[in-house]
């Protein structure tokens, strides 16, 4: 099967990017070193395209109730112009998939989901919208998504748009112009650092990027592959579907049971997944069996997903889920589902990299937080 | 980066210089370096110890992945790279220079190819 390009495609090849397969996507892996360009997220400023990401809308008089009813957050209770983290859950209560919800209109609402689960989401929505007077639609092809991140992309954005940055949460988005181009432009990300998603018309894309990348010349903004959005993300301990996240783990398992919204008032309360959700959130109050935690190693080997957690005597009692060598902290980092007994911050424990124990230090997640 | 004449090669990626006083000096090549990535860590045999051709030898970190090292000689190590241990991200700016890993006294190799045979393999 051909993998689907996106609309910076020839730019990616004109700027000599490494390209992989991404859940069906060739994209931009890296373009020159991955480690330099996370160094440059975390001080200055990345360009990212991520149109892989799939996009649904979801509108109608009765859009807020049938997000309530299919996801697990509180989505009517959104302010407009507001997003939020959530996720969707199987009757059983395993996860489907995580995504963010914004509030685009009183009565539409785009959901993101990851690339690899955009069908999944798209025909769980649709299976689940019988009954309510809403509307899903597949809007994969009617976006493209660029990010731009890292403590300089508000400079970078300001000179391009009269959009009210400053007016412009955390968690929240507005309909801007941004270089002459119409756009939805979002304060959210997936680096641990400030920056914008910027949704536009996939004929747009160029000419976005390119204007994007002259305003952040001077701040030093470089263009940045999938790789060190992955090493982004786990600095900043935020979950990977597939990684951290799936169908055999609750939200409660993976630490993410704030998401689920018990107190949901649409609907009567009830919602898919919600009797299995009730019962794993009394699970993970009285014994958890795993935890999910960060571990550094003071090694050189890095501890891989995969790789088993063991005591001093040799036991498993875990599973690395991510793991990277951490540009930012200089040293391998990991997370880990780990045995709750193991599970408590500055407990000793190692990680079974090929066949030769490497001591690691259990760590409250995230390795790294920006200052503010 | 085209890949040096006076080397030849392995279809493992290593390159091995032609032997003096019997020493040959191993790398990988630029087109293994870029493959994978920022390499962050690398592993090396010891001073002293056999090494045997097309077996492995040590291995490379990287960002993304860990690769196994497959020496392209039989015979004794001789001297590994300190530099590379210290900054492995030689390997990726230098790899046919200050990047090389490790000088084996040669008892015997693999088939090797030449830098053409080598730049046909990884179909540059």
């Amino acid at each position: 099967m051909s993998l689907r390009l996106t609309a910076l495609d020839a730019l990616h090849r004109s700027l000599g990017a490494t390209m992989t397969d991404f859940a069906g996507w060739d994209m931009p892996l890296r373009y020159g070193s991955e480690r330099e360009e996370h160094l440059a997220v975390r001080t200055r400023a990345g360009l990212f395209d991520l149109s892989h990401m799939g996009e649904i809308t979801v509108s109608g008089p009765q859009a807020g109730e049938l997000l309530d009813h299919a996801l697990v957050g509180f989505v009517s209770a959104l302010g407009v112009l507001r997003a939020r983290y959530t996720m969707i859950c199987r009757e059983d209560g395993g996860i489907l998939d995580d995504l963010i919800v914004y509030r685009t209109a009183e009565d539409e609402y785009l959901v993101v989901a990851n690339a690899s689960n955009a069908q999944v989401v798209l025909d769980a929505l649709t299976e689940r919208a019988a009954g309510f007077d809403a509307v899903v639609r597949d809007d994969r092809d009617a976006y493209a998504l660029l990010a731009v991140q890292g403590p300089e992309a508000n400079g970078i954005l300001a000179k391009l748009t009269d959009a009210d940055l400053p007016g412009l949460k955390y968690y929240a988005l507005l309909p801007a112009t941004v270089a002459g181009r119409k756009v939805w432009l979002a304060r959210t990300g997936y680096t641990g650092e400030d920056g914008f998603e910027v949704f536009c018309a996939p004929a747009d894309a160029e000419q976005l990027w390119t204007a994007l990348t002259e305003a952040g010349t001077a701040e030093g903004l470089v263009p940045c592959g999938l790789s060190c959005r992955d090493t982004l993300r786990l600095e900043a301990g935020m979950p990977l579907y597939g990684h951290e996240l799936s169908t055999d783990l609750t939200p409660f398992d993976a630490g993410l049971g704030r998401v689920v919204r018990f107190d949901k008032t649409t609907n009567g309360g009830a919602f898919v997944g919600r009797e299995a959700l009730e019962k794993a959130a009394a699970r993970a109050g009285a014994e958890a069996p795993r935890k999910l935690v960060g571990l550094v190693s003071e090694g050189r080997r890095v501890p891989r997903a995969e790789y088993a957690v063991v005591d001093a005597e040799g036991a498993v009692i875990g599973r690395i889920t991510s793991g990277a060598p951490s540009p930012t902290l200089g040293k391998p980092i990991a997370i880990a589902y780990v045995d709750a007994a193991h599970a408590e911050p500055g407990t000793a424990v190692a990680v079974d990299v090929r066949g030769r124990p490497e001591p690691v230090e259990v760590v409250a997640l995230p390795f790294y937080k920006r200052a503010r | 980066m085209s890949n040096p004449t006076h080397l030849q090669y392995t279809k493992e990626h290593e390159w091995l210089t032609a032997a003096v006083d019997g020493v040959s000096t191993v790398g990988i090549t630029a087109h293994a370096a870029d493959a994978l990535g920022d390499i962050v860590y690398v592993q090396l045999p010891t001073v002293g110890d056999t090494v045997t051709a097309g077996e492995t030898c040590g291995e490379l970190e990287s960002t993304k992945s860990v690769s196994d090292l497959f020496s392209p000689a039989t015979g004794e190590v001789t001297e590994v790279n300190q530099a590379v241990i210290d900054e492995p991200a030689l390997v990726n700016s230098e790899p046919f220079e200050g990047g090389w890993l490790f000088k084996v006294r040669v008892e015997a190799t693999d088939e090797l190819l030449d830098a053409d045979g080598y730049t046909a393999f990884t179909g540059a």
